[in-house]
């Protein structure tokens, strides 16, 4: 749109510019030679300092400029890059070391606990020989307990019933008879008393 | 004579006139304008590279922009064989570019709405090349008219028709900036006019044109000093690194 009103008033000035061609005796003033020699020389000179200046104080310096904070962004980034390989190494060894001490502490642990478990053993050993060995004794020491008693209460039972029976009836039994009864009947009801 | 759209372009004595031989040297509102294109560049450039701090200040980034996007075109267009030649494009962008925009203020003359002053710039541009070419390539250069995989038949044709562009390349690239740059401030005057002859009532179109047009011609303002430029590389390419 904008275009094309661009071009059509273009047309238009061209007939505008006909018609003051026409009207004036100069038209366009730039085929006017006058003072071709003059702008021809002034842009020689202005043109030329311009380039010279440019070209041999202002654009060497730009270029430095640009150069050097390129470089100092590269230096920059290469000693950024330095510092993180450095900590990325100092990490790995972190980690080492911890897995390393890991690894002590846990073998520490496991020979403790073996030591610990042997001398665990040795001292059940040794207790369980001790206690076997006073079980044996006790037993030892029931059994003839046991035989002194069965004997004891034999005695007691044929004395008792002696007294007993020279009290019932007045007169003296003969121990022997009575002897023999609780022999017997020990003999028979012994299975349930003493559990032999 | 404010009326005229073409009494812009007229240019005048100031001071007094300059002779060296026959030739009139005077000093004019053309070269006013040159010597403020040109002050403005190397005042505009000089601050810009005056510090060298790591965050740029405006005008530092605006020259180091401008110094690296003029650098990216020719190395774009031209190689890197093109770089010796890198302050003479820059130079010859920036003034176009300057003096194009200094012609967008109001009352301002534009020194490159002169076909002299472009058709010089394109002569020594041409001419320049054509040496180049000459140097690097001896008469080799020559072969830049012959292109490779032409019928032999056709080839008379071509030959002409290369030799005939190859010469039209001062004058266009000199009157297609002239012409632009002519065309437009011209169109800017007559809707200007159209702006006072319609009035309060009728003015208002015109108005909104001029300042659509006005944005157009900023836009086509660096544009055709852009084109100058590339062109200038395109042509140089051709003397470097020789294609055909």
């Amino acid at each position: 749109m904008v275009k094309k009103i661009y071009f059509q008033s273009i047309f238009l000035s061209f007939f505008f510019i006909k018609e003051t061609f026409a009207a004036e005796s100069g038209g366009m003033p730039q085929l006017n030679p006058e003072f071709w020699v003059s702008q021809i020389f002034w842009l020689t000179l202005t043109f030329g300092i311009m380039y010279l200046i440019l070209s041999k104080l202002i654009l060497p310096k730009i270029s430095n400029n640009l150069e050097s904070r390129k470089s100092q962004i590269l230096e920059n980034i290469e000693a950024a890059e330095k510092q993180r390989e450095d900590s990325d190494a100092k990490l790995k060894e972190y980690d080492e070391i911890i897995s390393n001490s890991k690894l002590e502490a846990n073998s520490i642990l496991n020979l403790a606990r073996e030591k610990a478990m042997k001398d665990i053993g040795a001292k059940r050993k040794v207790l369980d020989k001790q206690i076997d060995n006073e079980i044996a004794e006790a037993e030892k020491e029931i059994d003839i307990l046991r035989k002194n008693a069965l004997d004891k209460i034999n005695k007691i039972a044929i004395e008792t019933s002696s007294d007993l029976l020279q009290k019932l009836i007045g007169t003296e039994v003969n121990n022997s008879s009575i002897s023999a009864i609780v022999d017997d009947l020990s003999k028979k009801k012994g299975d349930k008393y003493y559990g032999n | 004579m404010a009326a005229n759209p073409m009494s812009q372009f007229d240019v005048y004595r100031i001071g007094p006139e300059i002779k060296i031989g026959a030739f009139d040297i005077s000093f004019t509102n053309a070269s006013l304008f040159m010597i403020l294109s040109s002050l403005s560049i190397l005042l505009v450039f000089n601050l810009g590279s005056k510090k060298n701090s790591i965050l740029p200040n405006k005008l530092q980034l605006l020259a180091e922009l401008s110094y690296s996007f003029v650098s990216k075109m020719i190395s774009d267009t031209a190689g890197s064989k093109a770089k010796p030649y890198f302050a003479f494009i820059f130079s010859l962008f920036m003034f176009v570019l300057f003096c194009n925009m200094f012609g967008m203020i109001p009352y301002t003359f534009t020194v490159t709405s002169h076909i002299i002053v472009t058709f010089m710039l394109a002569a020594f541009i041409f001419i320049g090349v054509t040496i180049i070419g000459f140097i690097k390539h001896g008469f080799g250069y020559l072969k830049l008219f012959v292109p490779s995989g032409v019928p032999a038949i056709l080839l008379p044709l071509i030959v002409v028709i290369e030799i005939i562009s190859y010469l039209s390349r001062p004058i266009s690239l000199s009157v297609r900036l002239f012409a632009n740059m002519m065309a437009g401030h011209t169109m800017m005057k007559v809707f200007g006019g159209f702006v006072i002859s319609l009035g309060v009532v009728g003015g208002w179109l015109p108005l909104s044109f001029s300042v659509a047009l006005t944005g157009l011609e900023i836009l086509v303002a660096f544009l055709q000093a852009y084109v100058f430029a590339i062109l200038t590389c395109i042509y140089l390419n051709d003397a470097l690194n020789l294609h055909h």
